[in-house]
């Protein structure tokens, strides 16, 4: 989610090769320049420089198997890229498997060096410190990494997509010259090549002979309305193991003679321990050893209950470094602090906003908004499994991104990056919490790094499982942030100027930047370091800023008594995709019909990860809180590559970013969380689901990600219309934390 | 303390803490891994498993407490629903037909917890489902979940 995102920048082509036994490999390939030729073939990889990443495989049997570099962690991807592959391709579909790419490079060593013709070809490029530089490189590359709601965005369209009409095009090749014809008199269809005289050879047939053609790098793809496969909602590879217990999560890893570790932490963040007494749990049945490591005790046994019990029991002493200071309060005031009075950064400047703001008589509005710290709360409690002997590490894990955390692994094991084995298993909820800490980015350890250290005094694989309530106090959170928002309101009503202070700059940059046409703008970051671990949160920085952006335009609307809606399209005229999706949603919700009683409507729209949406959501009050009945979403991601997991990953969205503004609330106090478990980290049920509608314009943009944009708006949309129904404006989440059974002002009098 | 229990239709004699949870009996002695680990307090439903053909959550139920009792899991659902061999329960059926799960890891208790209910009301009412299926899903497949439901009781 929130890692550095840049675009492929490096060039990008193709290599072939043959299968043992017959068939083809295609994979997708980064190199510097000067290589490019050489690297257009198998003989290019010996030099270190062609790096497979993704690619795809026709065996004999005229199966084609697509790996895909991506954790599916239920959105689809995996399913989802190799039908934009197939497509190109002119595949058969219920001929077309689907794997996740071993996300490590020891499956590239392996699997390659068995499958190129000739072996020598392949360890060059494998060895040594290349291992590490690919590894940057496909970092970089975001094609390892699952997040950012970018796998369709990048990888399906810049590598699935054009390695499958790449191999289209040397089939074709191969059949043409196997039947002595030009390869316009070949047609590719349904994993089958036809010639001009009738004859016919499969894909697998074909497959070896096509691997002696260099693909090219620029195949001509396939024009929209000519797909089949693309655009249509196929069933997901990945839900029968779903629904007989069959798929394996992290936390389901089975190794022969492994133990299990249950650990007891510092409930304030950066204590260490001082001192602690196992001797009684030493005596427990089932109990093995007692580990320490900087932030608490392990507990290994031979079942996890007998660990977590031991573990529960154990009288530690911590130091807590003086950070039993910090609370929510002590935190939020900091913040309002640091916003007045701190240096601030610029984050957009744009026209003379000091000029307007200062202006004798200029009308000013001013609102200050925060939100609380989140927990992810993924339903699969964090875990890890690590066999740490003779120098090697095996890890079982389900991460969102592999190849990071076997980094991690080696730095944290101190052995070398090929010394660490990856088995990626599945994930149980990810929304950013598995993404491992990385280099330079991040400097809070995680379980990943305890169930290192603990494995390194363990003679055994042993299986470290976070219990929930260990996963909502040692979380890394969606940051708390506060923002004083101001505009200068025009004699027209409209903003003239909009000025934003707020704190912690995320990613992505453009969170907090507004699609309003507002002449003078100013942005401004404080930075505000806290010890308080932070990661990515689904949709990252824009969970905060749409609520704050969305809810102030909102203000605005009102005090200039305008309809919301109209309000915005006449500040979103260079602004297309906007205003589009904001009809849209409005027209299917029936905005500014009649409601049932009692009910009320609120919209929001925010642009995140590349696309637009614009919810609609209608509201009751009930026993001072608000009910949600039903949200409408309209949704321009571009072409939409599978209408079914995108509808389900914008009904995800919505949900998720239901509960948080409803009732997510992680707060601080003595420096250490207060929420334990989904009774005080409240969760949205079955019944308070609201009926959940999704359309998609019709969009000629670039492919936009879907896992994420969703999240934010709705907590926005909810918020104003709160508004409509209250007269109250809620500023500060998650709603529960205010009672809105009293209407005030203007509102107490229409309600009578 | 020996303990006795038939699960999935084997039965096990077992000797472990009497206030071990069922939960990690299945998983951790008896390496049956589709019951999962979700909350510990019965606050999410995702160890949900049929005691005597009753929904329960197991990561509160003591072994004890079921002492000689029919344990079902999710590995044997399709079977004790009276599917052949190799053939999934109409539930499951329904949940692979409306692409219900996404993570997929609360699926298991919600599908035990669904099968439970129908087995008891085999037309809920949508007040019905809201009040027996309280389990927890972050990834937000309720709508589905209720959707997968209305096609097996609307059959």
């Amino acid at each position: 989610m929130a890692f550095e995102m840049k675009k492929p920048s490096r060039r990008q082509f193709l290599i072939a090769s043959g299968l043992v036994g017959g068939g083809l490999m295609l994979g997708y390939a980064l190199s510097g320049p000067s290589r490019r030729e050489r690297a257009g073939s198998a003989a290019g990889a010996k030099d270190g420089e062609a790096m497979v990443t993704t690619w795809l495989k026709i065996s004999p049997d005229n199966i084609v198997t697509v790996y895909v570099p991506h954790a599916d962690m239920g959105q689809g991807v995996i399913t989802a890229l190799a039908m934009m592959a197939a497509e190109e391709m002119e595949a058969d579909w219920s001929l077309v498997r689907a794997e996740r790419a071993p996300a490590d490079l020891a499956f590239a060593n392996e699997a390659l060096r068995g499958f190129f013709l000739d072996d020598k070809s392949v360890p060059g490029m494998l060895k040594g410190v290349n291992q590490y530089a690919w590894y940057k490189v496909a970092e970089g590359m975001s094609l390892q990494i699952t997040g950012g709601s970018s796998s369709v965005r990048y990888t399906g369209q810049a590598g699935m997509r054009v390695s499958g009409a790449a191999a289209k095009e040397m089939l074709v090749k191969a059949a043409a010259a196997r039947w002595n014809c030009a390869e316009s008199a070949c047609t590719a269809a349904m994993s089958t090549v036809t010639g001009p005289n009738g004859q016919s050879a499969t894909y697998g047939e074909l497959a070896a002979e096509a691997a002696d053609y260099s693909p090219s790098a620029n195949p001509k793809l396939k024009s929209r309305k000519d797909y089949t496969i693309v655009g249509t909602p196929k069933p997901r590879f990945d839900i029968p193991g779903k629904v007989d217990g069959s798929a394996k999560y992290g936390v389901d890893a089975q190794v022969p003679g492994m133990l299990h570790a249950a650990v007891r932490l510092a409930p304030v963040f950066g204590s260490t321990v001082v001192s602690y007494d196992a001797s009684e749990v030493l005596k427990r049945r089932g109990v093995k050893q007692v580990v320490e490591f900087p932030a608490g005790v392990a507990v290994i046994a031979d079942n996890f209950w007998r660990a977590k019990e031991a573990a529960l029991a154990l009288d530690v002493v911590f130091d807590t470094k003086g950070n039993e200071a910090t609370s929510s309060d002590t935190i939020f005031a900091a913040q309002a602090d640091a916003i007045v009075n701190g240096e601030s950064e610029e984050d957009v400047e744009m026209g003379d906003a000091a000029a307007a703001f200062a202006q004798d008589g200029a009308e000013i509005v001013a609102a200050q908004y925060r939100v609380p710290y989140l927990a992810h709360a993924c339903m699969e409690p964090m875990n890890c499994t690590v066999w740490l002997r003779d120098g090697k590490a095996d890890v079982w894990v389900g991460s969102q991104d592999a190849l990071g955390t076997r980094a991690r692994v080696a730095d944290v094991a101190g052995i070398g990056f090929d010394n660490v084995t990856v088995h990626s298993l599945l994930l149980g909820g990810g929304f950013g919490r598995r993404i491992p800490v990385r280099a330079g980015r991040s400097e809070f350890p995680s379980e990943i790094d305890w169930a290192v250290m603990i494995a390194r005094e363990v003679d055994a694989p042993v299986k470290l499982v976070y219990t929930r309530e260990d996963d909502i106090q040692h979380d890394a959170y969606r940051p708390a942030v506060t923002s004083h928002l101001r505009a200068v309101i025009g004699p027209d009503g409209y903003p003239a100027a909009w000025e934003n202070r707020y704190v912690y700059k995320d990613d992505p940059e453009e969170a907090a930047h507004i699609p309003y046409a507002v002449p003078d703008q100013s942005i401004r970051v404080v930075e505000l370091p806290t010890e308080i671990p932070r990661g990515p949160w689904r949709s990252v920085a824009h969970t905060q800023h749409t609520f704050f952006s969305e809810s102030f335009i909102d203000e605005l609307a009102h005090r200039a008594g305008a309809d919301p809606l109209g309000y915005r399209l006449a500040l979103l005229k260079d602004q297309p995709r906007h205003a589009a999706v904001l009809k849209l949603a409005a027209e299917k919700a029936g905005w500014g019909g009649r409601l049932p009683q009692g009910h009320y409507h609120g919209l929001a729209v925010q642009q995140s990860f590349g696309s637009v949406v614009a919810e609609v959501a209608e509201i009751s009050i009930v026993d001072g809180s608000p009910r949600i009945h039903r949200v409408v979403a309209a949704v321009d991601c571009g072409e939409v590559i599978h209408p079914d997991t995108a509808a389900q990953q914008v009904e995800s969205g919505i949900i998720y970013g239901l509960t948080a503004a409803l009732y997510g609330e992680i707060s601080i106090e003595d420096g250490a969380i207060v929420q334990t478990n989904f009774t005080d980290y409240e969760m949205l049920h079955l019944s308070e689901t609201p009926e959940i509608e999704v359309h998609f314009v019709d969009s000629d943009a670039p492919i936009g990600g879907l896992g994420e944009p969703a999240t934010p708006v709705v907590s926005a949309a909810v918020a104003n219309a709160v508004y409509a129904a209250t007269g109250n404006r809620v500023r500060q989440l998650p709603f529960k934390l205010h009672d809105l059974s009293s209407v005030s002002g203007k509102f107490a009098q229409a309600a009578d | 303390m020996s303990v006795s229990l038939t699960v999935n239709g084997t039965r096990h004699e077992l000797d472990v803490e009497p206030e071990m949870p069922l939960l990690w009996v299945i998983r951790d002695e008896l390496g049956l891994t589709g019951t999962k680990f979700g909350c510990g307090i019965a606050a999410c439903g995702a160890c949900t498993v049929h005691v005597d053909g009753v929904a329960m959550r197991s990561c509160v139920t003591p072994v004890e407490a079921v002492d000689g009792a029919r344990i079902t899991t999710i590995e044997a659902l399709a079977e004790t629903s009276g599917a052949g061999e190799g053939e999934l329960s109409a539930l499951q059926a329904a949940w692979v037909a409306k692409q219900v799960p996404q993570c997929g890891y609360c699926q298991s208790g919600m599908l035990m917890a669904v099968s439970a209910l129908l087995t008891e009301n085999p037309q809920p009412t949508d007040e019905d489902i809201d009040a027996a299926i309280t389990n927890v899903c972050r990834c937000g497949t309720y709508p589905r979940v209720r959707a997968a439901i209305r096609t097996v009781t609307s059959a």
